[in-house]
């Protein structure tokens, strides 16, 4: 990041943060039930930003995270109800997770099928098979997953109540995109894996095989987006709904680019991204503005779309230069 | 230490209708250089892929320290001790010189990469071959000299005791090419073998202990420095004796064609590639361009040829100012041209060499009437092209996919010089074909000149710039460094300025 833009981001952070403070010293309750919708929100796009980042930074699009994110979040409840098991409800939406990075690996990497088209067969598929199977009738008898107070933490009076009186995935995801930010910048998987996203070629000629580890990305970054199934079915809502995901999914790859494929970038852009949601959210609840709810619902997408615009403006974010590419060898 | 260091046996490779190497041996001593000579799909690349694991021989051994070995990739090579140096550098641009040379074999500590350490061991490399580096740079900032360099840490790094080199001059200037010669050259007195794959004859002669030849996959010779010289070579290469300089009349420029005022063009990053050009050609006279690649060629010639639009200055063709012209409309003025790579600018793989050999005129009589092409007409055309400019081809309909480089580049410069033209844009004209077809086109580039064709040379080769031009320009980082006449150039003096060095 070039000086100028951090004393730009330096800037903004302190506007938000006295923003904030005005609001809360204006209406406490509204301001802590907003930027609580944030992080509720930031955390299914953060997981799927990384599910996302781990793909692209190996040189493997992922459009599939919003099926990802659905078939996950189905199986999760679904074996969440039928056990009554919160836990074992989460691992299956990480085990679908990673069969379905699985799968997508398995077309755009081993069959070398076009990935946009790859991905495309995730979502639909996701959206066909859940709507099928969606049993109505089914439910989580003992209720979603519920906060967890981090001791003398959630007692500090708003960041408290928004970072510190969370429930179990918010936590595991914050202390995920530690280990991802880590895992891709600092260790040797890391260093092989944008190496091959960049050029593949140089990749290989040293002996790194190139498809193989894109194989092994994909498919555990598809655990990321399981995770992100789950934490939708089990803790954000506690029940599963037919295309529940929403678009969130697709919502994720714009904030994975938007925060330049870092997990802690990723995580500053989600939490924007969770601010539109949150405050929408609240608009509705309020009636505030006298219009129809589904215009007010548009926020966070429009949002997107502007930023998204606004993001290829401020520029110096260069993808992988291998991205969507399929690697033959020789 | 062993007798051989690397050695292939008898090995054969097929390709789907190419016999590529057909019952070759080399062998490689430790401490000296081994120079592989050969035209373009002489069997080169195939035989060091061979030798470095990426292809299987289908039969045939390859021999590594006296030890018959079998590879099964790269990386079975790189343990062996053999490093590669590929033509086109195999480096990651936006990751630090230290990474890209430790990548693969990072030192660790603690499950991560221990970036101090290898920092240590890159600069203690350095050090102790006197290739001097920034291990902190990013590959992407630096000049293709350093890169290169880069490459042969990365190759010493993993302990190579045998550095193949695939065309490694070709990107560098003269001075810098000399100098890595120098580097080479001191590395084999630590014992290293080293195999240089060239078809730049003066390189072979300057640095090479042993000579092999190659032709149509078979060794047609092997020979040393002392027992040969260019034109033996040559004669070897080719199979039978070759002008290697055409002879050429001293030039009667007349008005002046091409007139370049203060152009200035941007690359595809839009970043300044040309800056404020001013140069003319006049008819009757041929204006090389020399340069190392990547210094605005490409963007002068697309600039010229209406491929992309000047951001700031003007161009006249014959008096008409046409900077922002359409490639139509330049080349209805006469403008002919040869791109640098054919086979994305120059032919369409897939139509017939009858279909390729109007491509900047189908839309006009007598090969098209009313937007309906004349089949019949198109085929007669490229009927004389092919006999005129002597492209072999079983016939006009097949696809030109199915020609040799060389058989291309003659139809595309047979396609170009079959109408009227008063302007040659000539962009690497004899880029990878064979040494018979260069002569033929360096001869008929010379034909159009005394036929009162201004031309525009640019190439990266030098001599060929040296052989043909009237004057040379010198392009670097987008400026025109000196214009000067043939007569009073030399390669050292044009070396400095293609090095951006002037006194």
């Amino acid at each position: 990041m070039k000086p100028q833009q951090k004393q730009l981001l330096y800037a903004g952070l302190a506007v938000m943060l006295v923003v904030i403070w005005l609001f809360y010293s204006a209406d406490g309750p509204q301001t802590t039930a907003v930027l609580a919708g944030t992080v509720r929100a930031a955390t299914l796009l953060a997981l799927g930003a990384m599910c996302g980042m781990i793909g692209e930074r190996s040189g493997v699009v992922n459009i599939g995270i919003e099926g990802q994110f659905l078939l996950s979040a189905f199986a999760a409840f679904t074996v969440a109800s039928m056990t009554g098991s919160l836990f074992m409800g989460t691992v299956a939406g990480i085990g679908m997770g990673l069969m379905m990075g699985w799968m997508l690996a398995a077309m755009a990497v081993g069959l070398k099928v076009d990935q946009i088209i790859a991905g495309t067969v995730l979502n639909i598929a996701a959206l066909g098979l859940t709507s099928f199977f969606y049993d109505r009738s089914r439910s989580l008898g003992m209720g979603k997953y519920t906060n967890i107070d981090l001791g003398p933490l959630a007692d500090i009076p708003l960041v408290g109540t928004v970072f510190f009186s969370r429930p179990p995935l918010t936590y595991l995801t914050m202390a995920l995109l530690v280990v991802v930010h880590i895992a891709l910048f600092r260790s040797v998987w890391g260093m092989r894996t944008r190496a091959i996203g960049e050029h593949p070629g140089a990749a290989d000629t040293v002996g790194i095989d190139v498809l193989k580890l894109r194989y092994f990305n994909v498919t555990l970054a598809g655990g990321l987006a399981g995770l992100g199934g789950a934490y939708l079915a089990l803790e954000a809502v506690g029940t599963f709904s037919r295309a529940m995901s929403g678009g969130r999914g697709f919502l994720a790859l714009a904030v994975m680019i938007f925060g330049r494929r870092t997990p802690f970038g990723a995580y500053a852009a989600a939490l924007f991204f969770g601010f539109t949601t949150a405050l929408q959210n609240q608009f509705q609840l309020n009636n505030t503005f006298d219009i129809p709810p589904q215009f007010v619902g548009m926020l966070p997408f429009v949002v997107t779309i502007i930023v998204v615009a606004l993001s290829g403006l401020v520029g110096s974010m260069r993808d992988p230069a291998a991205l969507g590419q399929n690697y033959e060898k020789g | 230490m062993s007798e051989i260091l690397l050695a292939a046996q008898n090995v054969t490779k097929r390709f789907p209708g190419v016999l590529a190497n057909d019952d070759v041996s080399i062998r490689l001593r430790p401490g000296r250089i081994l120079a592989l000579l050969g035209e373009n799909g002489a069997g080169k690349s195939t035989l060091v892929n061979v030798l470095f694991g990426m292809y299987r021989p289908d039969s045939g051994q390859v021999v590594i320290k006296d030890e018959t070995v079998e590879l099964h990739g790269p990386d079975d090579a790189i343990s062996r001790g053999i490093g590669m140096v590929h033509q086109h550098f195999q480096l990651v641009p936006p990751m630090r010189v230290v990474e890209n040379i430790v990548l693969g074999e990072e030192p660790t500590k603690r499950g991560l990469v221990d970036l101090d350490e290898a920092r240590n061991r890159v600069v203690e490399l350095s050090e102790r071959y006197g290739l001097e580096i920034d291990p902190d740079a990013l590959v992407e900032d630096l000049p293709v000299g350093m890169q290169q360099r880069v490459e042969i840490l990365k190759a010493l790094y993993r302990n190579a005791d045998v550095l193949i080199l695939d065309e490694p001059t070709g990107v560098l200037t003269p001075q810098e090419a000399d100098h890595l010669l120098g580097v080479l050259r001191e590395l084999t007195e630590t014992g290293l073998g080293i195999v240089f794959i060239t078809h730049k004859l003066r390189e072979v002669l300057a640095i090479a202990d042993d000579i092999v030849v190659l032709r149509n996959g078979q060794v047609v010779g092997e020979t040393t420095p002392s027992q040969t010289s260019e034109s033996g070579l040559a004669e070897m290469m080719v199979g039978r004796s070759v002008v290697l300089q055409v002879e050429k009349s001293i030039a009667d420029p007349g008005d002046v064609v091409l007139k370049v005022n203060e152009l200035e063009v941007n690359d595809d990053r839009g970043q300044i590639a040309l800056d404020g050009l001013n140069f003319e050609v006049r008819a009757g006279e041929i204006l090389g361009v020399a340069g190392v690649e990547g210094n605005g060629q490409r963007e002068l010639v697309e600039a010229i040829t209406g491929l992309r639009h000047p951001s700031v200055g003007l161009m006249e063709i014959d008096g008409e100012e046409l900077s922002s012209g359409s490639p139509r409309q330049i080349t209805k003025k006469g403008v002919a041209h040869i791109p640098e790579d054919r086979e994305k600018h120059g032919v369409v793989a897939v139509y017939s060499v009858a279909e390729n050999s109007v491509l900047n005129r189908y839309h006009r009589r007598p090969f098209s009437i009313r937007g309906i092409l004349r089949r019949d007409v198109i085929r007669g055309h490229a009927r004389d092209v092919v006999d005129e400019f002597d492209v072999r081809t079983p016939s006009v309909s097949v696809p030109a996919s199915s020609l040799s480089g060389g058989n291309k580049q003659k139809l595309i410069v047979g396609r170009e010089f079959s109408d009227e033209i008063k302007l040659l844009i000539a962009a690497q004209p004899t880029r990878g074909i064979d040494i018979g077809a260069i002569e033929f086109i360096h001869r008929r580039i010379l034909e159009q000149r005394d036929k009162g064709t201004a031309v525009l040379l640019v190439s990266a080769e030098l001599d060929e710039i040296l052989g043909l031009s009237d004057r040379i320009a010198v392009l670097y980082d987008g400026k025109i460094m000196d214009v000067i006449d043939a007569q009073d150039a030399d390669r050292e003096k044009i070396g400095l300025l293609m090095a951006g060095i002037t006194d």
